[in-house]
This record gives C-alpha cells, sequence and structure tokens, in this order.
C-alpha cells in the first residue's frame, strides 16, 4: 500500500481570487511581511499498488482524469509506501 | 421541436427548464435522469443549473462522469442542439465539449441578480433571432462564473466568433464595472466550433415570461425553434 499526497494550486497565469482575498485579509491584520497567497487543494490517497513505479503512474492517472483541471490548474505529489 | 432536459442529483432549474419548453413554447419535451444511458432522439437537449453532486471536487466535474454524459456527447457529435445553462455550462466545460475553465466569482461571492448582456453573434442556431449587438436583461445566479481560458483558446474564440453573450450595460458597453463575475472578455456565453453547443451563465429560463419579471431569455427559445424547423 502507498499513500500519496496531492497539492494542487491554480496555474501561475490563472488569477487565484481566493488567494488575493485572503492577502487583503492578512494585511488587514497587520501581517504586512505576507506578500502573496495561493490557495489550494489538498488530497490523500492510499493506492493498492506492488511497486512505486506503479503507484506513481496511478496517482498521475487519477490526477489528469479526475483530480485537478489541467486548464487551471497544477499540482505536485509526494508518494510514499505505507507502514 | 422535441427537447430533453437532463436531471442530475443537485440539479434545481430542471422544472424552469421544463416549464419553459412545455408551457411557453409548447415542445414536446421530457426529463431524462442521469443514469439513463441513452436519450431520446431529439432535436434538443439542455443541461440545466444547480449544484450537481453538490459542486464537489470542481463543479461540474463529477457529472461529468454521468452515464448519460456520452450519449450527450454523442448527440452534439451529430450536429444536433445542446444548451448548457449555469451548472450545465459548468459541466461542459469539464466535459471537454467547451473549452475553457470556471474560478471562482472575483468577489468571492455568489451572485445573484439581473445583469445586461449583449449578443455579440447572431449566426447561429440560439441567437439568429437577435440583432447583433442587441442588449438582453437576464438574472445570473452562480459562485463560480468566472470564465477563463489560455491566450491561444480566448483568440480561437474571438477570431470565429463564439463569443455569443459578453456582459455589458444597458447600451452595450462593457467594462469592468458591468462585468459581475471577473470573466475574461466579460464572456457570458460560448459556442462550440461547430456552432452546435452553447454554455451560457445567465439563466433565460428564468426569464421567459413576463410574469417572471422579464422575457429577454425567450428570444433564445424561439431562435432554436426557427433552427429546429428549418
Amino acid at each position: 500500500m502507498y499513500n500519496a499526497v496531492v497539492n494542487v494550486t491554480l496555474k501561475k497565469s490563472v488569477l487565484d481570487p481566493q488567494g488575493q482575498t485572503v492577502l487583503h485579509a492578512l494585511e488587514s491584520l497587520g501581517f504586512k511581511d505576507a506578500k502573496k497567497v495561493r490557495v489550494g487543494k489538498y488530497f490523500e490517497v492510499a493506492i493498492d499498488a506492488k511497486d512505486h513505479k506503479s503507484a506513481e503512474d496511478r496517482i498521475k492517472a487519477m490526477c489528469d482524469q479526475l483530480l485537478i483541471n489541467p486548464v487551471i490548474e497544477e499540482y505536485t505529489y509526494d508518494l510514499k509506501e505505507a507502514r | 421541436m422535441k427537447a430533453t432536459v437532463v436531471v442530475f442529483p443537485g440539479s434545481n432549474c430542471d422544472s424552469d427548464c421544463f416549464n419553459v419548453m412545455k408551457d411557453v413554447m409548447k415542445a414536446d419535451v421530457q426529463y431524462v435522469w442521469h443514469k439513463e444511458a441513452s436519450l431520446p432522439k431529439c432535436d434538443l437537449v439542455i443541461l440545466p443549473g444547480g449544484f450537481s453532486y453538490g459542486d464537489y471536487l470542481r463543479t461540474g466535474a463529477i457529472a461529468r462522469f454521468s452515464p448519460v454524459m456520452k450519449a450527450v456527447k454523442d448527440h452534439a457529435d451529430q450536429g444536433r442542439l445542446l444548451i448548457g445553462i449555469c451548472n450545465g455550462f459548468q459541466i461542459l466545460l469539464e466535459a471537454g465539449l467547451l473549452p475553457g475553465a470556471m474560478l471562482r466569482n472575483k468577489t468571492l461571492s455568489f451572485i445573484c441578480k439581473h445583469v445586461w448582456l449583449r449578443t455579440d453573434d447572431t449566426n447561429n442556431p440560439f441567437t439568429n433571432k437577435f440583432k447583433k449587438g442587441q442588449t438582453i436583461l437576464i438574472p445570473i445566479a452562480h459562485g463560480e462564473g468566472n470564465y477563463t481560458c489560455d491566450d491561444a483558446t480566448l483568440k480561437g474564440l474571438q477570431d470565429q466568433n463564439q463569443i455569443v453573450f459578453r456582459y455589458s450595460s444597458e447600451a452595450g458597453k462593457t467594462g469592468e464595472e458591468f462585468n459581475p463575475n471577473g470573466s475574461r472578455d466579460d464572456i457570458a456565453g460560448i459556442l462550440n466550433q461547430k456552432r452546435n453547443v452553447l454554455g451560457m451563465m445567465p439563466h433565460p429560463e428564468r426569464s421567459s415570461e413576463q410574469v417572471l419579471g422579464g422575457s429577454d431569455g425567450k428570444q433564445i427559445w424561439e431562435s432554436l425553434l426557427v433552427s429546429v424547423k428549418s
């Protein structure tokens, strides 16, 4: 069994209205050092796979087919064997 | 005209669409539940507004996998008419039947109000009864109508006159102050390349009878009637 952690954010080229609003809220709280906020999504997926390579193929396929919308989002993932 | 209204779990404008088809347009209309694998042979398929699957993951993202969607795609591939309104538009984007994607409204709030739209293309089955540049008053009700796409896609939409409706003033002026959700190029509704699929965020089915405060939306159904008859 493998555990995948997927982080999804809007592409750099896509304006993030949620992130901007959070940034403004941070500024109004006095966090003047906050300069940029991007809001994203987080998935934890447990994958039944025989080895690291096949788990990696599966999580990529899941991201590409459902978890993210490639028109506006991009993702990174971290994959570890479950203990 | 024979029309089909597809019902997803969470659709909430299906009855409005059905009512307009049946009682206003006197069309032969039926509902089809999203689990059906086929559609009755019809001229027009309507994907109604609502919150299919609770808007889980992304708006329209799960509805795309409903069994009926393959039949919807076949219907469109055969050149027959398909309109997606609000959540229906979001589903068409997720299904790849129209290009682009939706983001949260720039205000982050759900906006429910009447807005003016400028009709920028009339050379299609949905707006052939309109005058080019004509403005109409139609309600919107959405939290994610902030249409976006990459530069190449936008250029394609512009060059091939696929942008049917833009948010505008009553006089037809566009600008940030008239765009409720921040959509790219003030887009409110777009066509596919074959011009038989329209997605739009505003709700013509809520503005097809004067008793509901306006009937500007009725012209879309009347245009479709012309297209189907010809």
